[in-house]
Order: structure tokens, then C-alpha cells, then sequence
């Protein structure tokens, strides 16, 4: 089989799990109306399949913040950091997620994807090792692959199986990364971080957190998971993102281990990718104040999840463990979880398909992501709905 | 790590495989795990996680990558026991 043989093989796989065409990956979206309503193709649609956790997308702050950078600095910096120069923003930016963890440094990233490719590689190297959840992100695992180290994946969330593995390593614990996830972004349950701490410290390896889908959503101020824990100081790396709670595009890694600014001059996915563009700092900037002084979109957040978690579970939907604003039904067949996702969108209501191997464990998920913004009749409408279709799975 | 230690990594994969496949083909050291055995990704993960318990071992994801045949496997399971 040549190359194009091998993607036409792929393609047909693809067609043979999603009949008739149903374009249920990057489904065209016409308009945007609001956070929590948009059009695809001629229905006005419920949005349950965006991470946009806080409902800032249309925040006026962040919007104006946008419009005067762009005024002012121009649509794109049009090269590195390294190269072309770090503009006020991303300076500012970065003080400003330092002092948001209380933190003695901060490096922003073009994408949240980046964030985790380039502090991986920067941090571990061949010869290393990685410790890492087995539902890991595949960002995560793109930068562990990137870094040469050696990848060894603990079960989900399952710590004797992680001090099992921690154990095995004998000596080379001391050049091991343990890398977990606030809020996995498939079934949305939260990193049993006491433990992991607790382990980090007794093998004395170093710990990375992902609060990709936890920052905005956990903690008094945001911060995620490490603010809900209290551990704060017992992580060594925080990396996150801008595209989900923070409503635009970028990514970020904070630390206290000054050894953090080294990474500026040796990783590649900071170094040769354009830095983030004038407006999407500046809106983030606005967007950061509005999330750290969030309690209150924090609250409407967690009425909703709260509102749609249970309701689903009184129906009978096999759920994730956690109630949280990623919510997933867990489907045993592909076939199932098209034919839930196509009658959730026939009823105006837009959600996420996930099927293997992107799910884990084999299983196929409808996964709704819930946000500050919805009304508690929108999730009230949405739950009343899954509850008709449940008997037709 | 001794030569008996290597026989008992390579009875254990040829039994587990067998049970795997469920079908009467004697299984052989040359033989490639995905394309003559049909085994799937997701079983070979878990068949890894057998092995790496009962010798106590972890196998690193990225190592599998140049892994196709039993023997293979029996020689990347052995040498990550001797080097422990
Ligand atoms: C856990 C996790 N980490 C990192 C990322 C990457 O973020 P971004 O969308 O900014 O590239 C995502 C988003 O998909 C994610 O879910």
C-alpha cells in the first residue's frame, strides 16, 4: 500500500463507522449566536459541545480588549519570540499567570497543546522517564514522544498501579516526570492529587499538572485543581490553556523552579512557532481578571453541572464518577452513541461524539460540556431530552 | 536474568497468545502479533499489562514501537528484567 492507499484505507474505516455521511467530526457551524446557542445548516442549536466553561466567549471586556490591540499592535506578530521579540502583552501576561498561582515564573505558549509538547521536551530528555495516566491527552503524549524519554503509562487514576511503576524504577525515579490532569477531558473526573503528592514526595520525582479543562471551573479563584486540594505548592509545573475557560487561543506553564525560564531557549515548540497574536493576549488578559474574580459564574457553573449530572444519572446514562462540567454518557458501541449524538441534534442540541480509540477503554461517549452561560431551563431542556432517547439506545 | 527465565517469558507469551487468538495455530517465536495473529491494539496492551505484572517489570510505551513477533517481545520483556 502506498501513502494515499494508506489514507484511502483509513477514510473508508472512517465512512464505514459513520453511515450516510453524518458529519459528525467538524460539523460545519454557520452562525454563532450567543455562548450557548449557534446554527448548523438550518436548525438554531443548543451548545453542549464547547469548553467554554465560564460563558466568556461574548464577554464585552474581552471583546473591547481585543478590538483596541488589534488597533494598536496589528492582527499578528508575525514570527517567534526568539526571533521577532516579546511584545508588552505577552510579558504582562506572563507576570500575570505567575501571580495568579503565586508563582515565580510563567512562559505562555501559542496553543495549550504546545504548552504540554514544549515543557515536556523541555523538562525530560532520552535516558528519562515519563510516568503518565493511561487516559493522558494526547497532547501529553505527543510531548513525551517528542522528548525521546521513556513513556510509562500508570491505569487511570489508579495509584497502587502508579506506585507499582514508581517502585520498579528503582534509581531512576530521580530523573522520572509523573504527569496528570486536573479534569480528564473524556469522562471529566478529577486527579486523586493528595495521592499522587504523596507519592511524588516519597519517590522524590518531580510532578506536572494539566489544568486544561480545571482551570476557571475549580478553586475559589479558578486556579483548579490544585486550588481545590490545597497542594498548590506541591506541584512543580503547572501547564494549561487559553482555549477552554479562558475563551481564545493559547497555552501556559508556571512554576516556581527558575529552571523554567531555561525553557525558552530550548524548546522547539516555543521557539519556532509564531507567538500568540496582539488580540488573542489581550483578551486573555481581560478574560483572566473576569476568571479569578469568577465566583459567581462559578457558582451558576457548578448549579448547572449539578442539575444535568444528576438528572442524567436518575435516567439510567452510564456517567463518568464525577459531576462536573464535562459530563459523558458512556456508550458500549459506536453505533450507539451516533445514533444518541444524531437524535440529540435533531432535537437542536449539540454535543460531542467520541468514538475509540479516542474514548477509553473501548467504549464510545456523548460528551456534553456545560457552561456557566446555559439557563437552567436550556439544561433542564437538555436533560428532559436525554431522558426521551434513552429507551431508543 | 537467566536462559530458563527467557524460556518461562516465552511459554507465558506463547500460552497467553494462545488463549488470545482462540484458535488451534501453534503459536512460534517469528510469528508477527498484529498481522498473523490478529491481535488488536487494545489486546496487546492488555496482554502487556499481564506480563509486566507477573515479572514486575514496566514497559515503556515508545519501546513497543519496533515490537512485531513473540520473540521480540520475549527479548524487550527480558532485557528490561535483566537491566532492573
Ligand atoms: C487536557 C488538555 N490539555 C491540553 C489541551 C490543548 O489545548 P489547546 O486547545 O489550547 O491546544 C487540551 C485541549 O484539547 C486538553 O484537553
Amino acid at each position: 500500500m502506498n501513502l494515499l492507499e494508506k489514507l484511502d484505507a483509513a477514510a473508508v474505516a472512517r465512512k464505514s463507522l459513520l453511515p450516510n455521511g453524518v458529519g459528525a467530526f467538524g460539523i460545519p457551524i454557520e452562525e454563532v449566536f450567543s455562548a450557548t446557542e449557534a446554527r448548523i445548516g438550518d436548525r438554531r442549536v443548543l451548545l453542549l459541545g464547547t469548553n467554554n466553561y465560564l460563558g466568556l466567549t461574548f464577554a464585552p471586556e474581552c471583546i473591547r480588549a481585543a478590538h483596541e490591540a488589534i488597533d494598536k499592535e496589528g492582527t499578528g506578530t508575525t514570527g517567534s519570540r526568539m526571533a521577532n521579540g516579546s511584545y508588552f502583552g505577552h510579558r504582562a501576561l506572563e507576570r500575570e499567570f505567575a501571580e495568579f498561582y503565586q508563582c515565580s515564573s510563567g512562559i505562555v505558549f501559542t496553543t495549550g497543546y504546545q504548552a504540554n509538547l514544549g515543557t515536556i521536551s523541555g523538562l525530560v530528555g532520552p535516558g528519562d522517564t515519563v510516568l503518565i495516566d493511561g487516559d493522558s491527552h494526547a497532547s501529553i503524549y505527543d510531548g513525551c514522544i517528542l522528548s525521546g524519554a521513556d513513556i510509562i503509562r500508570f491505569k487511570h487514576n489508579d495509584m497502587v498501579d502508579m506506585e507499582k511503576r514508581l517502585r520498579r524504577l528503582g534509581d531512576r525515579v530521580e530523573t522520572t516526570l509523573i504527569i496528570a490532569e486536573g479534569i480528564y477531558s473524556m469522562l471529566g473526573d478529577q486527579a486523586p492529587l493528595a495521592e499522587i503528592v504523596k507519592l511524588k514526595n516519597a519517590y522524590k520525582c518531580i510532578l506536572l499538572l494539566d489544568e486544561a479543562h480545571s482551570l476557571g471551573v475549580l478553586g475559589e479563584t479558578g486556579q483548579g485543581l490544585v486550588e481545590k486540594t490545597g497542594l498548590l505548592k506541591e506541584v512543580d509545573f503547572i501547564t494549561g490553556t487559553f482555549s477552554k475557560s479562558l475563551c481564545s487561543i493559547g497555552g501556559f506553564c508556571v512554576s516556581n523552579h527558575p529552571q523554567l525560564e531555561q525553557l525558552r531557549y530550548i524548546s522547539h515548540p516555543y521557539i519556532f512557532t509564531a507567538s500568540p497574536s496582539p488580540a488573542t493576549i489581550a483578551s486573555t488578559r481581560a478574560a483572566l481578571v473576569l476568571l479569578s474574580k469568577g465566583s459567581d459564574l462559578r457558582k451558576q457553573l457548578w448549579a448547572n453541572c449539578t442539575q444535568l449530572y444528576s438528572q442524567l444519572k436518575e435516567t439510567g446514562y452510564l456517567l463518568g464518577p464525577d459531576p462536573g462540567p464535562v459530563i459523558a454518557a458512556v456508550l458500549d458501541t459506536p453505533q450507539q452513541a451516533l445514533q444518541l449524538w444524531q437524535s440529540l441534534l435533531e432535537h437542536n442540541i449539540y454535543v460531542n461524539l467520541i468514538l475509540p480509540p479516542a474514548a477509553p477503554e473501548g467504549k464510545s461517549l456523548v460528551r456534553c460540556s456545560v457552561n456557566a452561560a446555559h439557563t437552567p431551563e436550556q439544561i433542564r431542556y437538555v436533560g428532559d431530552t436525554f431522558a426521551k432517547l434513552h429507551s431508543k439506545i | 536474568m537467566t536462559e530458563s527465565n527467557y524460556n518461562e517469558i516465552m511459554q507465558l507469551l506463547c500460552d497467553r497468545l494462545s488463549v488470545l487468538t482462540n484458535s488451534d495455530t501453534q503459536i512460534t517465536p517469528d510469528m508477527n502479533m498484529i498481522s498473523q495473529l490478529s491481535i488488536d491494539s487494545i489486546k496487546l496492551l492488555n496482554l502487556i499489562m499481564e506480563i509486566e505484572d507477573t515479572f514486575d517489570v514496566s514497559i515503556p510505551i515508545n519501546a513497543l514501537t519496533d515490537i512485531h513477533t513473540v520473540r521480540e517481545l520475549a527479548d524487550l520483556v527480558h532485557k528490561i528484567k535483566s537491566d532492573s
